[in-house]
């Protein structure tokens, strides 16, 4: 017989009291769990399918012009020096140090065809990295799958009058259109789309490339890195991060986490009033007894290490199956939150239950201190008058 | 575990010397003199009845000689340790050393066993867990409840749950036993047995101050004191036709 023993023995036989007790911890613990789950997953879900936020490196030729184009309208431009890229280069790309973090590259060809007496746009792509690196194109119809197949805007199907299935000369070539893309509400509505092969052979530039798009899932390494590792093996492109396609994700989860943050702030806030209130009340209601425990010899301090340690063991109870419960909760949530049909998944991390539990205890303590005071300091005279 | 000062053995002809002893409370607002200058003193191994009309003071004397409360005057002394110049804690561990309290409504912990109450003074000792085991289990035969060890109190009748809580006071081996209505809540059989047992223990070398309203109890003091208005009133033989109990 200790004060361990004691201890557990009130929690095990009122068994109604210590549950309310563990019950009002739980709930916090559980909405904190089931946050940080939550916002981890999310961020994972982010980080693991970047690729999907589009290319986040641009690589153009190197020129020494700045940009006369804005907003659609171009105004023209005296261009010196190379135009183009030497789609052969990129093999390069295969040489960096960071090339695992590399997911697609797009290279493309940009060029002015006639179609139908229009001039039109062309751009030559290798499929299935182009389609990669641009989500958001939705094809009516199919790819192009061989070099006289083509795809179309919206924009451009309109004015050039074409539709599915029709057969198109280009520069004297025939093509079949196979697909045309939804409206985007960008300049990619009025592209004709090759294979890049096909452009090359139609606008006479064998090889080169215009611009290449690079989408890299390196969330954990700065961006700034891979831009050095590229401009290195490349010395003439201008290699180029398009940040904010990745940061106004992250900035939306860091707010979501902030948000989580605040939002844990107050069910903790709750949980530690739930736990005073409790720890009074069964202190309050256990005078006489800790009167006895006074009496018989108990100093002070024993009496305030009995309630600590029976409030640690209710935390540390709490603390477990607020995690678990908590971890139920994200799971049952995260369809409902998450980004598309990107995987994301809760998963056990140690280091959360681990916090979990730190966590109670620390509320639980914190929460007992007062109580457990109060109980040490309560008069035992008091506590036996009888009856 | 226990202060030196709490172990030191006195040296005084009387095991308990109160001197002048006053408490007042705050009754809310109005204060109460619950005691008024008591004098008294018990011997070594003396059975001591201390008796007296409600209010007279006799339960506040239990609590201040039990250190349990300060009091707001006099000094008591037992076994030559002023009590209520211990510091800090060590008045708990004077209680734990030297005194077995046994109350009129028992007080036994309603969630430990028998035995477990009566291991209760021993849970805060630095003593293997046997031994503590050993002692309990050998106090509670004393009382006849070897059998009962672990039944809960609830489990237990009034005479038993009573024996229970003197095994729980005797556990520690302290040299005093202060018994506030031990019989108050027991039927007349089992009063008799109580007393009977008290009776051996103070047989054994224990000093006992047992309050009680009750004068049937009499006959198993050495001596018996009345008190009236916080003082000690009288003694009885002599003063039984005085002071109508």
């Amino acid at each position: 017989m200790n004060l361990r023993r004691i201890a557990f023995a009130n929690l095990r036989r009122r068994k109604s009291r210590a549950a309310f007790l563990v019950a009002g911890l739980l709930v916090g613990i559980a909405t904190v769990v089931a946050l940080l789950a939550l916002t981890s997953a999310l961020r994972m879900q982010a980080q693991d399918n970047l690729e999907s936020y589009g290319a986040n490196i641009l690589i153009t030729p190197q020129t020494d012009d700045l940009s006369l184009s804005y907003g659609g309208v171009n105004v023209g431009a005296v261009s010196v020096g190379r135009q183009e890229l030497d789609e052969s280069d990129l093999q390069g790309l295969s040489s960096i140090k960071n090339y695992a973090n590399i997911a697609t590259v797009a290279p493309q060809l940009l060029g002015a065809v006639k179609v139908n007496g229009h001039t039109a746009l062309l751009m030559g792509v290798r499929p299935e990295s182009q389609f990669n690196v641009k989500r958001w194109w939705t094809v009516n119809g199919r790819r192009m799958q061989a070099d006289d197949e083509l795809v179309v805007g919206a924009g451009a199907a309109r004015t050039l009058g074409l539709q599915m299935g029709d057969t198109v000369k280009l520069e004297g070539q025939l093509f079949t259109v196979v697909g045309i893309l939804d409206e985007t509400g960008s300049q990619d509505d009025d592209l004709v789309i090759s294979t890049l092969p096909a452009a090359q052979a139609l606008l006479k530039r064998p090889g080169k490339v215009s611009l290449v798009e690079v989408a890299a899932l390196c969330a954990g390494c700065p961006i700034e890195d891979m831009v050095t590792q590229i401009s290195g093996v490349l010395p003439g492109a201008k290699v180029t991060a398009m940040q904010q396609v990745v940061k106004s994700r992250l900035h939306a989860l860091d707010q979501f986490k902030a948000f989580a943050y605040a939002l844990g702030g107050v069910v903790i806030g709750i949980a530690v009033l739930v736990v005073f209130i409790t720890m009074m009340g069964s202190v309050n209601e256990r005078t006489r007894e800790i009167g006895v425990f006074r009496a018989l010899g108990f100093r002070r301090g024993h009496v305030v290490v009995l309630i600590l340690i029976e409030a640690l063991v209710a935390s540390a109870l709490a603390g477990l199956l607020g995690y678990l419960a908590g971890i139920g909760v994200a799971y049952g949530v995260l369809p409902f939150v998450k980004e598309g049909d990107g995987m994301a998944h809760i998963s056990f991390t140690p280091l959360l239950a681990a916090g979990a539990l730190v966590l109670a205890m620390v509320i639980g303590a914190t929460a007992s201190i007062y109580p457990a005071l109060h109980a040490s300091r309560m008069d035992p005279t008091e506590a036996l008058r009888a009856l | 575990m226990a202060a030196t000062n709490v172990e030191e053995t006195g040296t005084g002809a009387s095991f308990i010397e109160i001197d002048g002893l006053k408490k007042n409370y705050d009754g809310g607002g109005t204060p109460v003199f619950a005691l008024r200058g008591l004098d008294l003193t018990v011997a070594e191994g003396e059975f001591l009845g201390v008796m007296g009309q409600s209010g007279s003071g006799k339960s506040t004397l239990l609590t201040v000689l039990g250190g349990l409360t300060g009091p707001s005057g006099g000094t008591v002394t037992v076994d030559g340790i002023d009590l209520y110049s211990l510091r800090g804690e060590k008045l708990a561990d004077f209680r734990r050393e030297y005194i077995g309290f046994v109350f009129q409504a028992f007080n036994l912990v309603d969630y430990l066993t028998a035995l477990e109450n009566v291991m209760l003074p021993l849970a805060v000792k630095r003593m293997k867990a046997a031994e503590k085991r050993e002692r309990a289990l050998a106090v509670l035969g004393r009382v006849g409840l070897a059998d009962r060890a672990h039944h809960l109190p609830s489990q237990l009748s009034g005479g038993e749950q009573e024996r229970v809580a003197i095994a729980r006071a005797l556990v520690n081996q302290p040299p005093l036993i202060l018994a506030d209505e031990p019989t108050g809540n027991l039927d007349t059989a089992t009063s008799v047995e109580v007393m009977e047992l008290l009776k051996e223990l103070n047989g054994e070398g224990l000093t006992i101050v047992m309050v009680t309203h009750n004068a049937e109890n009499q006959s198993y003091f050495d001596r018996t004191v009345v008190l009236r208005d916080g003082v000690v009133d009288c003694e009885l033989p002599e003063c039984a036709v005085a002071t109508p109990l």
